[in-house]
C-alpha cells in the first residue's frame, strides 16, 4: 500500500485518485462490503415476506344461517375461508352467491335493494345480479359460487 | 460592574463554546439575511411545515403510551384514550390535526416554490430532498389513517394497498408485503404501525436535515420576477427579525390546532369490520381525495388496459414529473419559458378542482 500516491490534501481529484490507485483495497472493502450488504439484505427482505398464511383450502362452506333467513332482495355476507363472500336472493327467490370483493379495487360489495343490483361504495361500482360488472370502474364480473340447498342448510362452494 | 445574571451566563456560554463551538453558530446566524420582497410570505411556509412536525413528534410520542397495535385492541386502545385518559382526546385531536395542517403547509410551500422556481440550479438537491420529504408525509398520513383501526380506515387502506398490484411482475408480491398478507389484517396494522412510529420518522429526520442544510447553504431564492425588477431592495437578518416573525406564525397555528381540537376532536367512528361491506360515503384523507375522485370517473377499461391501471400510471408520471422538474424546467440564460408555469397551474387547478367534486357530487350517480 505504501506505494499509492499520497492524497493531495484539499483537491477532489487527489482524493478521487488516491481512493482508485488502491486496487487491494478496494478490492478487500468492496467485495466484503457487497458480502456485508447481501447478508443483510437478504434476511431482511426474506423476514419482510408473510409466512404463507394457513390459506383455507375449503372449496366450501355451510352457512351460519337457514334458507329461510334469507327474504327476496336482500342479501348477506359470508366467509368464504378467510375471504368475504355474497349471498343474495333475488326478487324471483332463486340463491346465488359471489365472492363480495370488488373486481377494482378490493372493497367489499352490498345489495342495494332500491336499485336491485349489488354496489361497490368505493368507487361506484356496479354488478347485477349475475355478478356482471355493468357500470362503474369494475374491469370484470364478480367471481361466482355454486349455491345448493341441503334442508335447512345452504352450501356454499366453488364454482367447477 | 457586570449584572452577576449575565456573568453566570458569559460563563455558561464560554464554557459551551469551548467544547462545542457556538461561536461558529454565531457567525452562521449572524450573517445569515432573508430578502425582502413582495413574494416574502412564501418563506415561511416551510418553517411551519417544520413546527407542525415538531408538534406531530411530540404528540405521537405521547400517543404511543396508550396505543395498542393489534386488530383486537387498536380500536379499543383509542376509545379508551378519547373517554378515560385525561387530556386523550387533546392529544389525539391535535395529533390529528397537525397532521392535516402539516400535509396543507407542505402543499402550498411545495407549489409556490414550484411557481417561484426555487428549484433552478443550484437548488435541484434542496428540490429532490423536499420532494422525498413530501412523499415521507403522505406515507405518514396513509399508514396513520390505518391506526385507529376503523371501519373508514380499514376500506381507504384496502383501495390504497391494492394499488400497488398494478406494478407489473412484482405488483403481487409487493401487496403482500406491504399487507402483511392477501388481505388487510392485524398483520398490516402492525407493519403499519412499523413504518409510522419507526421507519417514517428516522428517515424523514434524515432527510429533513439534508434539507435544512442545503437552505442553509443556499441561502434563500430570490423569485426570477424580482430579480428581473432589480433584485430585492432590502434583506432583514435572520435573527431575530425573521425568526420572531416565524415565531408569531407557530404560536398562531398553535392557537388554530387548539381550536380546531378542542371544537371539531378527532373522530373514531365505528370499528373496522372485515366481513361487512364498505360503507356509502367511504373516502380517504382529504389530500388523497382527488387521485380517488379520479378513479371513479375512469371507465373499467380505456384502450385495452383496465382504466384504474391508467390512471394510477398516470399519477405515477405526474410525480416523476414532480421529482424531476429542475432538470425539465432549467434556467437557461435570462429568458425563461412559461410553460413550465402553465403545467403547474394546470396541476392545481385539477387537484382543487376533483377534491372540491369528491366533497360534493353524488357518490352513486
Amino acid at each position: 500500500m505504501s506505494d499509492a500516491p499520497r492524497p493531495r490534501s484539499g483537491t477532489r481529484r487527489g482524493f478521487l485518485d488516491w481512493l482508485l490507485s488502491r486496487t487491494l483495497t478496494t478490492w478487500i472493502l468492496s467485495t466484503s462490503l457487497g458480502g456485508l450488504i447481501v447478508a443483510v439484505i437478504y434476511p431482511v427482505g426474506r423476514y419482510l415476506m408473510p409466512p404463507a398464511s394457513g390459506e383455507s383450502a375449503a372449496s366450501s362452506v355451510t352457512l351460519p344461517y337457514t334458507p329461510d333467513e334469507l327474504a327476496p332482495n336482500s342479501a348477506k355476507i359470508f366467509k368464504f375461508g378467510n375471504r368475504p363472500g355474497i349471498i343474495v336472493r333475488t326478487a324471483t327467490g332463486e340463491l346465488r352467491a359471489f365472492s363480495a370483493a370488488c373486481t377494482h379495487l378490493g372493497c367489499i360489495v352490498q345489495l342495494r335493494e332500491d336499485l336491485g343490483h349489488f354496489w361497490c361504495a368505493c368507487h361506484n361500482g356496479h354488478f347485477d345480479l349475475n355478478g356482471v360488472n355493468i357500470q362503474g370502474p369494475p374491469p370484470r364480473p364478480l367471481d361466482a359460487f355454486e349455491v345448493n340447498v341441503r334442508g335447512d342448510q345452504i352450501v356454499v362452494s366453488k364454482g367447477a | 460592574m457586570m449584572h452577576p445574571m449575565r456573568r453566570t451566563l458569559t460563563t455558561v456560554w464560554e464554557w459551551l463554546d469551548d467544547r462545542i463551538g457556538l461561536a461558529a453558530f454565531q457567525a452562521i446566524a449572524k450573517k445569515k439575511e432573508v430578502p425582502v420582497h413582495r413574494h416574502t410570505l412564501w418563506y415561511y411556509l416551510g418553517g411551519m411545515t417544520l413546527f407542525l412536525f415538531i408538534v406531530q413528534l411530540g404528540t405521537g410520542a405521547l400517543l404511543l403510551i396508550y396505543y395498542r397495535p393489534s386488530a383486537e385492541e387498536a380500536y379499543e386502545s383509542i376509545q379508551f384514550l378519547m373517554a378515560e385518559v385525561q387530556f386523550g382526546w387533546l392529544i389525539r385531536s391535535i395529533h390529528h390535526w397537525a397532521a392535516n395542517l402539516m400535509i396543507l403547509a407542505l402543499f402550498l410551500h411545495m407549489f409556490s416554490v414550484l411557481l417561484l422556481k426555487a428549484f433552478w440550479k443550484p437548488r435541484e438537491l434542496t428540490w429532490i430532498s423536499g420532494f422525498f420529504l413530501f412523499g415521507l408525509s403522505l406515507t405518514f398520513g396513509f399508514t396513520g389513517y390505518l391506526l385507529p383501526w376503523n371501519e373508514l380506515a380499514y376500506f381507504a387502506t384496502r383501495v390504497g394497498t391494492q394499488i400497488i398490484a398494478v406494478v407489473p411482475v412484482v405488483g403481487e408480491t409487493m401487496l403482500r408485503v406491504l399487507r402483511g398478507g392477501d388481505d388487510v389484517t392485524g398483520a398490516t396494522l402492525t407493519r403499519f404501525y412499523a413504518i409510522h412510529v419507526a421507519l417514517l420518522p428516522a428517515t424523514a429526520l434524515v432527510m429533513l436535515g439534508l434539507h435544512l442544510f442545503l437552505v442553509q447553504r443556499h441561502g434563500m431564492s430570490v423569485p426570477p420576477s424580482v430579480e428581473d425588477a432589480g433584485g430585492p431592495k432590502r434583506v432583514m437578518p435572520f435573527f431575530p427579525n425573521f425568526l420572531l416573525r416565524d415565531l408569531v406564525g407557530w404560536l398562531t397555528a398553535l392557537a388554530i390546532l387548539a381550536a380546531l381540537a378542542a371544537y371539531l376532536p378527532a373522530e373514531l367512528g365505528a370499528k373496522a369490520d372485515p366481513f361487512a361491506s364498505a360503507p356509502a360515503g367511504i373516502k380517504p384523507e382529504w389530500y388523497f381525495m382527488f387521485m380517488f375522485q379520479s378513479l371513479k370517473y375512469l371507465p373499467a377499461h380505456i384502450l385495452w388496459f383496465e382504466g384504474e391501471v391508467v390512471g394510477i400510471l398516470a399519477f405515477a408520471a405526474g410525480g416523476v414529473y414532480l421529482l424531476l422538474i429542475p432538470f425539465i424546467d432549467r434556467h437557461t440564460g435570462r429568458e425563461h419559458t412559461r410553460l413550465f408555469t402553465w403545467i403547474t397551474i394546470g396541476i392545481i387547478a385539477f387537484i382543487i378542482v376533483l377534491t372540491y367534486l369528491g366533497y360534493t357530487a353524488n357518490p352513486t350517480a
